[in-house]
C-alpha cells in the first residue's frame, strides 16, 4: 500500500501539533508516481516547523515536480512521539504529500543545514526501513543522497549517504534524475554501477568511491578507487540567480513555522569575507537576482499567498545594488495594500541600514537585530567583520532615535586570538547600547546573544582550535557576571552543545561511527537543548577510541591533509592560509565587490564573475571597504591577560 | 455586542478531513490569507498592530472536524454575500469550505455569546482504534440518564471534578451506514463541554474504557424567545445591501 495515511490518521489523534504530518500546503503538489518517473523525497531532518520554510527544499521540489521524468514530495522528521508511534505500529516514515512510504521512493535526498541534525538523518532512513549505513543496502533500497551547507565536509556522514551534492542543486538534480532514471530503466541492478556513474557528475561526491589511508590520527591520502571518479569534487554554481525564479510557488504551510513569510532571495554568495563564515566562504561569487525580477517575485507572491510580510533574503541584504530604490519602490507599491511588511534579515551594523529599516517599518517599531560578532575593534579585524564601535553607535542611536525599543546584538565567543579584554568588551558595547538607548526612552532595552564559536570547513578558521566546554563556559560567566545590573541582558547557547557540534563539523570519516552510536543512544534532534546530552557524545567517541580534543580543540598545521580537502568550494588553500595568516596578524580584508581581486580562486577557477548591478559600494555602506583598517588609535593593540589559547602556527612535528 | 461601523459578513465553513488536524488559531491565519488573496475590502483594527476585524465561534479542538463553523468579519464596503463563497473557498486549504454567507445586522450579538448550543456526531473508539459496538454505545446512553455524571479534568495541574450531566441536552444512537454513532447535543452555557468530556464521564460511569475516536459538529444554535436559529439566520440582514448603505 503506497498511500499511509488510513495507517498515520489514528495515530494523529495521539501525537503533539498533528498538523506538521498532513502537508495540504497552498503550492504544494500531489504528483502521480509512474514507472518512468524518477521519485525524489525531499526530507529536511528536523521537525516540520524548522524544515517547511527551507528555500533549498522548496526551489529543488519545484524545479523536479517541472520536469516530466520526475516527481518529488518532502517528508521532516517526525517528533518523538510521532517516531515512537510510528515504530510501535510498524507505520515507516512518510511524505506530507501523498503519505507515500518513503521507502517506496527512489531517491530519498536530505538537505543538511547544520551538523547536529546528522543523528535525525539516521533515524529517518531507520523509520524508512533503509539500512543507515549505505553498504548494508541492496539495490530496491532508496539512493541516499545529501547536500546543504554540511555537505562541505560529508566524510563524518560518508557512511550512510550514497551520493552528496556539493554546492547548488538547481542545475545538478536533473543530470542526478538522468542516470538514476536510466539505471531504472535497466532493471535497477547493483547499486555501485549508479553510484560510480553518479560519481562522474560534477559536483556530486559518492565517498565509497574513495579510500582513506591514515597515518595515525592523521589522513595520510584520500583516493579515488577508479580512473574516472574525480580525485577532487568542485562545487556547482548557478552562474545567473536571474534563470532560476523559484520558488514560484511558495510553500505557505497551515500551521505556524519559522520565518512565516514570503521569502524572496535577492543574492547569493557574499564576499564580506567575515573568516568565521562558511556560508560567506562556500557560496561565492555574489549572483545578484536582478531588480525587477525581484519585484515581480514579491507582487506575484504576495498576491498568490496571502502573505502580509515579504523578506528579501541573502547573506546582507542591504548590500544588494541600489536596495534603497528596491525598498523604496516596494513600499509604495504595498501601500494600500493593506499593511504588508517588509523584513530584511541579517541587518548590516550602520546607520544606513537602520534608515533602510526605517523606511520599510513604518509602525510596529519593536526590536532591530544586529550582528557586531566581536566585543572588540581588535577582535572584529581578526575574524574580518568590519564594523567600528562608532559604527554600531550611530546603528543604535538610529534605531532608539527613531522609535525601536529593543536592540538586539549577536556575538561569538572563542574566536581565535580572543583575549579576556576581547570577551569582556562585549559586555562594554551592550552598556554602552543601553547608555544611548535611554537618552531615547526609558522603555530602551539591550540583548547580547552569545554563541560558541565553531571553526568550519573551508573557511580561513578550519585550521583553528575551538575553545573547549570549560574555556566557553569560563567565558559566559565572565559576560554574564560582567553584565549584572547592567539593564542589558545577556543570553547564550549552551557550551556543550558547541562542542559536539565541533566534533562534527570537522569531523572525518571515523566520526559516522560515533553519530551512528549517539543515535543508537537515543540521541535524534541534537539541536533541541532538552534533547541533547554531551554525555553521549563524548561516551561514543570513547567507545571508538576516538579523542575528541584531538577533533575539537586541536589546532591544525599547515601541512594537514583535512578531511574535506578533496571538496573544492573553489577558494584556493593558499589564500585561505593566508588569509588565517592575515587574521593573526589582526588584518582586515575589504570586500573585492568593491576593490581590486585579491584571487580567492573562485571566481578565476570556475570561470565566475561576480553579477552585482552597481560596481560602487551601497550607500553608506563602508563597512568591508577597507575602512579604518589601519586603526591604531584608542584600540587595544597587544592585549594581555585572559586564558585564551594561544594560536601557535607551524608544521606538524 | 459587536462595535461596528462597516458592512458585517458571517460566514460558515466545514472543516472536513485531513485538514481537521490544524488548530483553531491556524483557521484564523487561514481566512486571513484567504481574505487577503481575494482582497476583501476588510476593516482594521486602530493601532500599532492593525488586524483585520474577525471574530470566530467557539473553539473546535484539533482533531474534530465540522460542517458548521462560523465566522464574523467587517468589510468595509458591503458586497453581495453570496458573491464570497466561492472565491474564499477557492483560497482556503482543503477541506475548508465556505457555504453560507450572509451580510450582518449592525451590532448583532457575537456568535460566542449568541450560540447556545452544539450538536455533534461521535464515533468513539475502543483501545484498538476501532469502532465501539452498538450495544456498548447503547449502555452509555443509558448511562446518560443517570442524575450525575462527574468527570475528573485536570486544568493548570490541578485536578478538579466537574458535572457533565447538566450539559447534556440530548444523546442518541443512530447508524451512519452500517456504523453505530452518537447524536449529542450540548449547551454551551453557562459552561462550554466537550465531547471529550461527556464521553470519559459517560465511560467512568460505565466501565467502558473508550478513545474519543471521530468527532464532527453538526451544527451550532442560537436560542432566543423560544426558538432556535441557525447562526446565518439568527441576525441576517435581509435588507439589500443598496438600502444598508444608504
Amino acid at each position: 500500500m503506497s498511500n499511509l495515511w488510513p495507517r498515520v490518521e489514528p495515530l494523529l489523534a495521539r501525537v503533539e501539533k498533528p498538523a506538521r504530518y498532513i502537508g495540504m500546503e497552498r503550492g504544494s503538489t500531489q504528483p502521480e508516481h509512474r514507472p518512468e518517473h524518477t521519485s525524489w523525497l525531499l526530507v529536511y531532518p528536523d521537525t516540520y516547523e524548522i524544515g517547511l520554510p527551507n528555500q533549498g527544499l522548496q526551489i529543488l521540489y519545484e524545479i523536479l515536480n517541472e520536469r516530466d521524468d520526475a516527481v518529488a514530495e518532502r517528508a521532516y522528521a517526525p517528533w518523538l512521539d510521532m517516531a515512537s508511534e510510528l515504530r510501535a505500529h510498524s507505520v515507516p516514515l512518510f511524505s506530507v504529500d501523498t503519505h507515500r512510504d518513503a521507502g517506496a521512493f527512489d531517491i530519498i535526498a536530505f538537505g543538511l543545514a547544520a551538523e547536529l541534525v546528522y543523528t535525525n538523518v539516521l533515524d529517518c532512513l531507520d523509520l524508512a526501513g533503509v539500512p543507515v549505513r549505505s553498504e548494508q543496502r541492496r539495490p530496491e533500497h532508496p539512493l541516499v543522497l545529501a547536500g546543504g551547507h554540511c555537505a562541505f565536509n560529508p566524510e563524518p556522514m560518508a557512511d550512510f549517504i550514497d551520493a552528496f551534492v556539493i554546492g547548488d542543486g538547481e542545475e545538478v538534480i536533473g543530470e542526478i534524475t538522468e542516470v538514476v532514471g536510466a539505471w531504472k530503466r535497466s532493471g535497477r541492478t547493483a547499486r555501485d554501477g549508479v553510484l560510480r556513474e553518479l560519481a562522474t557528475i560534477p559536483g556530486v561526491y559518492v565517498p565509497s568511491m574513495y579510500d582513506v589511508d591514515y597515518d595515525g590520527p592523521f589522513i595520510r591520502e584520500v583516493r579515488p578507487r577508479f580512473a574516472d571518479v574525480p580525485a577532487r569534487v568542485d562545487k556547482r554554481t548557478v552562474a545567473d540567480l536571474g534563470e532560476w525564479p523559484y520558488p514560484k510557488q511558495q510553500l505557505v504551510p497551515l500551521t505556524e513555522v519559522v520565518h512565516d513569510r514570503l521569502n524572496v532571495e535577492v543574492f547569493r554568495g557574499c564576499t564580506r569575507g567575515c573568516r568565521f563564515c562558511q556560508a560567506g566562504m562556500i557560496t561565492r561569487p555574489v549572483r545578484e537576482r536582478p531588480d525587477d525580477q525581484v519585484r515581480t517575485m514579491v507582487r506575484d507572491g504576495l498576491r498568490r499567498t496571502g502573505y502580509d510580510e515579504v523578506a528579501l533574503t541573502s547573506l546582507s541584504t542591504a548590500d544588494f545594488s541600489g536596495i534603497d530604490g528596491l525598498v523604496a519602490g516596494l513600499v509604495n507599491e504595498q501601500e494600500g495594500c493593506g499593511n504588508v511588511g517588509l523584513s530584511l534579515p541579517s541587518l548590516r551594523v550602520d546607520a544606513f541600514t537602520v534608515g533602510l529599516a526605517s523606511e520599510i517599518q513604518k509602525v510596529r517599531r519593536t526590536g532591530l537585530t544586529f550582528a557586531p560578532e566581536g566585543g572588540t575593534w581588535r577582535v572584529r579585524q581578526v575574524i574580518n567583520k568590519l564594523i567600528t564601535d562608532d559604527d554600531l553607535y550611530a546603528a543604535v542611536e538610529g534605531a532608539y532615535s527613531q522609535g525601536w525599543q529593543r536592540v538586539k546584538l549577536y556575538f561569538l565567543v572563542g574566536v581565535p586570538t580572543e583575549m579576556d579584554e576581547d570577551t569582556l568588551g562585549i559586555a562594554h558595547l551592550a552598556r554602552e547600547v543601553v547608555k544611548i538607548g535611554k537618552r531615547y526612552t526609558k522603555k530602551a532595552s539591550c540583548t547580547a546573544s552569545v554563541g560558541g564559536f565553531v571553526p568550519k570547513a573551508h573557511t580561513p578558521f578550519q585550521w583553528f582550535g575551538q575553545n573547549g566546554v570549560d574555556e566557553l563556559q569560563r567565558k559566559v560567566y565572565l559576560l554574564r557576571d560582567d553584565l549584572r545590573r547592567s539593564g542589558a541582558t545577556l543570553r547564550w547557547h549552551d557550551p556543550s552543545a558547541t562542542f559536539a557540534e565541533g566534533i562534527a563539523s570537522r569531523g572525518d570519516r571515523r566520526i559516522g561511527r560515533v553519530i551512528e552510536r549517539v543515535w543508537r543512544a537515543g540521541g535524534t534532534f541534537q539541536e533541541w537543548s532538552e534533547h541533547f546530552a554531551l554525555d553521549r557524545w563524548i561516551d561514543a567517541m570513547a567507545a571508538e577510541g576516538l579523542d575528541a580534543d584531538w577533533y575539537v580543540t586541536r589546532h591544525r598545521t599547515a601541512d594537514e591533509i583535512l578531511p574535506w580537502d578533496h571538496i573544492a568550494a573553489g577558494l584556493h588553500r593558499d589564500f585561505l592560509w593566508d588569509d588565517w595568516q592575515a587574521a593573526l596578524a589582526e588584518h582586515g580584508l575589504p570586500d573585492c565587490r568593491w576593490t581590486p581581486c585579491y584571487d580567492c580562486g573562485v571566481c578565476t577557477d570556475y570561470a565566475l564573475e561576480h553579477v552585482v548591478a552597481s560596481p560602487l559600494p551601497p550607500a553608506g555602506g563602508s563597512q568591508g571597504t577597507g575602512q579604518g583598517l589601519e586603526w591604531p588609535a584608542g584600540s587595544p593593540q597587544s592585549p594581555s591577560g585572559g586564558a585564551a589559547v594561544p594560536v601557535s602556527i607551524g608544521v606538524k612535528p | 455586542m459587536r462595535a461596528t461601523s462597516g458592512a458585517p459578513v458571517r460566514l460558515r465553513f466545514t472543516k472536513r478531513g485531513k485538514v481537521r488536524f490544524i488548530s483553531h488559531r491556524d483557521i484564523a491565519r487561514a481566512f486571513d490569507r484567504a481574505f487577503r488573496i481575494e482582497q476583501l475590502p476588510l476593516a482594521f483594527t486602530e493601532g500599532f498592530s492593525p488586524r483585520p476585524k474577525v471574530s470566530f465561534g467557539l473553539a473546535l479542538s484539533v482533531g474534530h472536524e465540522s460542517d458548521a463553523e462560523y465566522l464574523d468579519v467587517e468589510l468595509l464596503e458591503s458586497l453581495d454575500p453570496d458573491t464570497l463563497v466561492a472565491p474564499l473557498s477557492a483560497a482556503l486549504p482543503e477541506g475548508v469550505a465556505v457555504t453560507g454567507a450572509v451580510a450582518l445586522l449592525d451590532r448583532a450579538p457575537a456568535l460566542q455569546e449568541a450560540v447556545s448550543a452544539v450538536d455533534y456526531h461521535l464515533i468513539p473508539f475502543d483501545a484498538h482504534d476501532e469502532p465501539i459496538s452498538p450495544a456498548v454505545l447503547a449502555t452509555l446512553v443509558d448511562a446518560s440518564a443517570r442524575p450525575a455524571l462527574p468527570v475528573t479534568q485536570v486544568r493548570k495541574g490541578k485536578e478538579r471534578v466537574e458535572d457533565v450531566k447538566p450539559v447534556i441536552r440530548t444523546i442518541s444512537l443512530e447508524h451512519d451506514g452500517s456504523t453505530p454513532v452518537l447524536e449529542l447535543s450540548l449547551s454551551t452555557q453557562p459552561r462550554f463541554a466537550r465531547p471529550r468530556e461527556v464521553l470519559e464521564a459517560l465511560g467512568a460511569a460505565t466501565g467502558v474504557d473508550l478513545a474519543e475516536g471521530r468527532v464532527v459538529r453538526t451544527a451550532q444554535w442560537i436560542e432566543r424567545d423560544g426558538a432556535r436559529m441557525e447562526p446565518l439566520e439568527a441576525d441576517a440582514l435581509t435588507r439589500t445591501p443598496e438600502v444598508c448603505a444608504s
